[in-house]
């Protein structure tokens, strides 16, 4: 299986893992995609840096886009990149990010800490 | 794009250490209460590992990705998969549940369209 291959399924195994097994349902919570949204743009930086950089490097065939180049950074947008890194990283961050705040939302049903919640921040009051 | 950040055999660690720091912050300013609830940490990260490290494992094995060997630690788990890799496996989990709570702090946990799912009520 390719890495385009594995990352299609994992996102599939986590969303219905979050749905049916579980049952936490993130994906169906404003919450979750507003979290998304701010994990997912310091993604791309930390991406763009492991792969920029080139400590870490992809091979063509696994991938939608081309094999990293030896001796110099990929591309930074296009041939199926983003921010240096492979498009597929992102089905990769997103069914690691599902997985854990389906399973940290899980724990927290089932008593495990449930408390003590979030907040507020500490230039509001109270609390 | 290589040289500027240059740590050695600890590059791929000081990106982790800018997720860590990037992300630890949340749990005083936004008081995400995260590591104030360590068992949790502990159960939801703890199985994560193991299909992210088979996944990584398989990549590996595949030559789906590789790694600079001069700018990660050097120390390996079985597979030939990278340390830092189990270390990444913890800090992005973490960041990403220091995230959720650091939002759940701001938009207020009484909010029926904020709702997280853990809520009693």
């Amino acid at each position: 299986m390719t890495y385009t291959t594995i990352g299609v399924l994992a996102v599939l195994i986590v969303v219905f893992f979050d749905l049916f097994a579980v049952k936490t349902r993130m994906v169906t919570r404003p919450i979750f995609w507003l979290s998304y949204a701010i994990i997912v743009f310091f993604q791309l930086i930390t991406n763009g840096l492991f792969t920029g950089t080139q400590i870490v490097k992809y091979d063509g065939s696994a991938i939608i886009g081309g094999s990293s180049p030896a001796d110099t950074a990929p591309i930074f947008l296009g041939d199926g990149r983003i921010a240096y890194a492979p498009v597929e990283d992102l089905l990769f961050g997103f069914s690691l990010i599902l997985l854990s705040l389906s399973l940290w939302v899980f724990w927290g049903r089932r008593g495990v800490d449930r408390t003590p919640t979030s907040g507020p921040p500490i230039w509001r009051r109270n609390n | 794009m290589g040289d500027f950040m240059d740590f050695g055999r600890w590059s791929y660690v000081a990106i982790l250490v800018f997720v860590f720091l990037g992300s630890i912050w949340l749990e005083v300013f936004l008081r995400s209460r995260v590591l104030r609830r360590p068992k949790r940490v502990l159960f939801t990260i703890f199985p994560v590992l193991f299909p992210f490290l088979l996944w990584d494992a398989y990549a590996i094995g595949q030559g789906h990705w590789y790694f600079d060997e001069s700018r990660i630690l050097g120390i390996y788990l079985p597979a030939d998969i990278p340390f830092d890799e189990l270390l990444f496996f913890i800090v992005i989990p973490l960041a990403s549940i220091l995230t959720l709570e650091a939002v759940r702090s701001v938009k207020g946990s009484k909010s029926r369209r904020w709702l997280v799912g853990d809520e009693t009520t």
